[in-house]
């Protein structure tokens, strides 16, 4: 019994033994000269591989950066979202500027009670897919399908689906700006908007481009095209693209005034405080966006 | 005739339920307005070329083809163009459409509205595509495909068979088969014309077994007049999708088409009944595509019933007049059961690929529960394009495209054999339908760089 | 008036479901019970309550508490593993074994893979495969079955099975002709012999078998074969040495096979999708088990021959494709 053991312990040990010499070598062998500094900087990148640099994943940008650290020594154009930026420039002794930060919003206020449904989906849970079978459950044509691509493809967790309004809700602790939401939405509803001041933003939520007749049909809060913020706003932040406004956030001062006109309750204001009594009315818009 | 032959893989079996197949064809009347959608095929719609208030004639070109494939769109009515303006198709999405107010019904010039039957081919092979051609016809078993296209062979090419694709193996649609016994002789100049346009000297006609009778007579017609030589009816199975183009030559002929490639690659030119005889039409009487014979069924329908209707009537003045829509409609269904589309409003217009309107009842489709997938493999049995769905639908879910290229799902045909068959319930072709356009994306964003 | 509903077509289904599925194999499993019943009594009852009660409870407690999905139990599937569980051991197992092997059946092989239609093997087997190796003693004493309307008292006697006779007299060093002089095969098709609860009438297990073959739920192929396949390799070993190998008969009739061949090597679940890849799952099946009755330690080999062929799935469904349309091969 005692030699079948120890015949097994000698086998295995030296098997054991040769084999590692045999991986040693092979591992010298194939090794791949890599620098160094490129695992350094990937180990600061949040390592989501969320694709929002534009590159393929955390791997490839940090080479990218390597590389751009050494011929150009800047890292001009080359941003990360979801990571501290200034880790990766301290790792490469350089220094980046701070981007502005920028938060994903949901452009489309059509929910269960601002736009009733008017039939009813069952299939593929897919938005891409719906999307080519019908123009959606309320008849919006450009509105929010609700079946969450944009929750399915962020690497974050930042966004959800709200149960009552059947939308999806951005959590702005989460969300990096990443832009891997923007990408999956079959109808562009979701835009990488600047935080703003103080967190406090003004949007339309909004991308119906139907004519205001027949955007009225489908929507309490679409918007009609009537120009009136278009006419209102004193920095010409607002936009008209065909019968839908836009409020170019590089212009836009928050100064809300275009908020008070719009006749369809479709531009949002986030994060400001509270006003006057009088406009009690529109307040139950801002908290359900804020929640 | 033939014994009867069929595909040799895959296929289900659905309740045939065609309600209506002994309701005869009736005219439907013309409606006060119709709504002439511009996009009426596979492919660019059309561009308009009438403006508001302008008088048209029934049979007037309103609309001309944009591109390759792409269509005529013509008149189907007489009277005024109120507007040009979008309308809201079957998918609720709104697309260009030409509406015309109507008054009369003034024909425009050079159309023989008569009902005396021509036999003669007096027009030559080019001049048979080129009416095709202007004339706007298309494919009106559903997929519209521009029939002219079909039928110009490339010059390597030689067809071998004009097949004529009479199996209508959805069920409840019945358009088909109502056309095969009271239009047959007309049918049957048009299966010659299709046999000098392509030069094919012999032509099959593959109906399947449930309609025997339609079967029967053409036998007879074709048996006792030399005129239809080369004429042949074969009798297929019932088994769905037996009207598929590549399993339709693969029953008739024997012949498979290879994969990627189009049917010509065999020699076979494949057109459906319906446009069969509005080719018969545009040739012999001059008359555009303004017209079709739409089935409009259902089980809880009081009339189920066969209406030949003017394109751009509007969907709900059929079911109002069959009726009116049951109070147990669960989805209304632009086509057949297994391929056709669902609709969002009844209201929309009735167009070139509309070849029935169906309102299945709660009973018939129900909601369904989705389970997990057992691996039963039942859905590889039914696929007749020996695919795997239940493996493609997974990839697709999990936006893994590289696998379902590898795995062919440009192969799938998308007759939904697979999800019929499904014992979980799960949505496969939905998901292999996402699966393959963006498959298709990758691959022509590929081929063009 | 109803909202109209939206899907992609097809919009009509078929009339198969899971659920109908699995009931066609309880109704299978039906007539095996009720022989069951008349060789054990109440023991064949009580071991089938409690086997399918602790299944059912079992994924009803891991659905709700553990997975937090929607209630699973109604689709059948574990009243399936249950019976068959239950089927797979000897009438006389103690409860608590059972639940254990329940337990193990549901909560390792099944739930903890993802529930129904994600576990790489056959949950019931797993269980039966967990029990024999933790309780042989009592999963290898088998009651002699006793007729419920004879009047002899015999219920504590047990006995072995055919092939465990078989495995012991040839070890003793007894030909064949010896161990097998007073077997009678009409006792093996009516159920007269030791075994476990429901594996040992040929008669119920085939009325079963060809239930679900008429229904379409199983292919007929999967059972041919791994009976053929046992018969063929018995059988040349029988013809070299008639007084070391048992007839194949013998082999086809005794132990597990045509339970696991009707019933477990079916489960499509753990089987191939494809008929090539059936094919030749079911010649691993038949070729395994025959070799580990012939040569294995254990005197029957269907539960680790479907188990280890089951391992191999995946593999084989790599292998096998269904002919492509539109690809001849040149």
């Amino acid at each position: 019994m005692n030699g079948v053991l120890l015949y097994s312990l000698i086998v295995l040990g030296v098997m054991g033994g040769i084999l590692a010499i045999i991986l040693y070598f092979i591992a010298q062998k194939f090794k791949v000269e890599e620098n160094p500094l490129i695992d350094e900087v990937e180990s600061a990148l949040a390592g989501a591989n969320c694709g929002g640099c534009g590159y393929a994943g955390c791997r490839n940008f940090a080479e990218a950066c390597v590389k751009a650290a050494a011929e150009k020594k800047s890292l001009a154009g080359l941003h990360c979202p979801s990571s501290d930026m200034q880790k990766v420039a301290d790792i490469l002794q350089l220094t980046v500027e701070a981007e502005e930060p920028k938060i994903a919003v949901v452009r489309c206020n059509g929910s269960c009670e601002n736009a009733p449904s008017k039939v009813h989906y069952e299939g593929a849970d897919i938005c891409a897919f719906a999307n080519t079978l019908y123009a959606g459950e309320n008849g919006c044509p450009n509105g929010c399908l609700g079946l969450g691509d944009c929750v399915k493809a962020c690497p974050f967790d930042a966004i959800h689906i709200d149960g009552v309004t059947g939308l999806p809700v951005v959590d702005p602790e989460r969300c990096v700006a990443c832009g891997a939401c923007t990408k999956v939405c079959p109808r562009n509803i979701i835009e990488i908007r600047p935080r703003g001041k103080n967190d406090r933003r003004v949007y339309v939520s909004c991308m119906n481009v139907e004519k205001g007749a027949i955007a009225m049909k489908n929507c309490k809060v679409s918007c009609i095209g009537c120009q009136k913020c278009f006419k209102t706003c004193p920095f010409e932040a607002i936009e008209m693209r065909g019968n839908l406004a836009y409020i170019d956030p590089a212009k836009c001062k928050s100064c809300r005034k275009c908020v008070e006109v719009c006749p369809r309750g479709s531009i949002i204001e986030v994060n400001f405080p509270p006003r006057k009594p009088k406009e009690e009315n529109k307040e139950s818009v801002n908290n359900e966006v804020k929640n | 005739m033939n014994p009867i032959k069929t595909f040799p893989k895959g296929g289900v079996h659905p309740e045939e339920n065609k309600l209506s197949s002994d309701r005869p064809i009736e005219r439907f009347p013309i409606p006060k307005q119709v709504i002439i959608p511009l996009g009426q095929c596979l492919g660019a719609p059309a561009e308009v070329i009438v403006n508001k208030g302008d008088t048209v004639k029934t049979g007037q070109l309103i609309g001309t083809a944009k591109g390759f494939i792409s269509a005529n769109v013509h008149s189907s009515v007489s009277g005024k163009v109120a507007k040009i303006d979008e309308v809201m198709d079957h998918t609720g999405y709104r697309k260009p459409a030409v509406f015309i107010d109507v008054e009369g019904d003034e024909w425009a010039e050079g159309i023989d509205t008569s009902d005396t039957i021509i036999r003669d081919i007096t027009l030559s092979r080019e001049e048979i595509i080129e009416r095709v051609k202007t004339h706007g016809i298309v494919g009106m078993g559903g997929a519209t495909f521009p029939t002219y296209v079909k039928l110009s062979i490339p010059k390597d090419k030689k067809a071998d068979f004009v097949i004529i694709n009479a199996a209508e193996c959805e069920p409840y649609l019945t358009c088909d088969n109502r056309l095969l016994l009271e239009r047959a002789e007309q049918f049957l100049i048009g299966v010659k014309i299709l046999m000098k346009a392509v030069d094919a000297p012999k032509a099959l006609i593959g109906i399947e077994k449930n309609k025997i009778d339609a079967a029967r007579y053409l036998d007879k017609m074709i048996k006792s007049d030399s005129y239809y030589n080369g004429i042949e009816v074969q009798l297929l199975k019932t088994k769905y999708p037996q009207g598929g183009e590549k399993q339709l030559i693969k029953a008739t002929t024997g012949r498979e088409v290879p994969s990627g490639k189009l049917p010509i690659e065999t020699g076979c030119v494949v057109v459906n009944v319906a446009s069969t005889y509005a080719i018969y039409e545009a040739v012999q009487k001059n008359k555009p595509l303004i017209s079709r014979i739409v089935t409009v069924t259902g089980k809880s329908l009081k009339r189920p019933a066969n209406l030949e209707v003017r394109i751009g009537t509007p969907a709900n003045l059929l079911i109002e007049a069959c009726g009116g829509l049951p109070e147990d409609t669960a989805n209304v269904i632009n086509g057949g059961p297994m391929m056709g589309k669902s609709v969002s409003v009844t209201d929309f217009p009735v167009i070139k690929g509309t070849s029935g309107i169906l309102m299945l009842n709660v009973k018939d489709a129900q909601p369904r529960t989705v389970g997990n997938c057992i691996r039963c493999g039942k859905c590889i049995q039914a696929c007749p394009m020996g695919l795997e769905p239940y493996y493609l639908c997974r990839v697709s879910r999990q936006k893994d495209f590289e696998s379902t290229e590898s795995h062919n799902i440009m192969d799938c045909i998308e007759c939904g054999s697979c999800e019929f068959t499904c014992p979980a319930n799960i949505p496969l072709l939905d998901y292999i339908r996402f699966g393959k356009a963006k498959t298709g994306q990758i691959i022509r964003s590929r081929n063009q760089k | 008036m109803n909202q109209f509903t939206i899907s992609g077509s097809p919009h009509v289904h078929g009339e198969e479901s899971t659920k109908k599925i699995m009931y066609s194999v309880v109704i299978a499993m039906l007539p095996m019970f009720l022989v069951s019943i008349y060789f054990f009594g109440l023991n064949a009852l009580r071991v089938v309550a409690i086997s399918v009660a602790s299944c059912l409870l079992i994924e009803w407690l891991i659905q709700k508490y553990m997975i937090k999905g929607p209630n699973t139990i109604s689709d059948g599937s574990a009243l399936v593993t249950g019976m068959l569980l239950a089927f797979n051991v000897p009438a006389n197992i103690p409860w608590w074994m059972l639940v254990i092997g329940a337990a193990v059946s549901i909560g390792i092989a099944k739930m903890s893979f993802g529930g129904l239609g994600k576990n790489p093997f056959n949950p019931a087997l797993v269980g039966r495969v967990f029990m024999l190796i933790s309780f042989p003693v009592a999963m290898t004493t088998w009651p002699v079955p006793h007729p419920v309307f004879s009047n002899t008292v015999l219920d504590a006697v047990t006995g072995p099975t055919p092939l465990g006779i078989l495995k012991e007299g040839l070890a003793q060093g007894l030909t064949v002709e010896e161990i097998t002089k007073n077997i009678d095969y009409i006792d093996f098709l009516i159920g007269n012999r030791g075994g476990s609860l429901a594996e040992m009438c040929a008669i119920a297990i085939l009325i079963g078998g060809l239930f679900l073959i008429i229904r379409r739920v199983i292919d007929w192929q999967t059972p041919v074969i791994i009976i053929a396949t046992v018969a063929i390799i018995a059988g040349i070993c029988w013809l070299i040495n008639p007084a070391q190998y048992v007839n194949p008969l013998y082999h086809i009739l005794s132990g597990g096979l045509l339970l696991g061949a009707f019933f477990m090597a079916t489960d499509m679940v753990t089987t191939p999708m494809t008929m090539g890849g059936k094919i030749v799952f079911s010649i691993g099946v038949g070729a395994l088990t025959i070799i580990i009755r012939l040569w294995g330690a254990y005197p029957e080999g269907m539960s680790f021959a479907i188990l280890i062929m089951n391992a191999f799935v995946p593999l084989i469904n790599k292998g096998f494709k269904p002919k492509r349309f539109g690809v001849v091969k040149k």
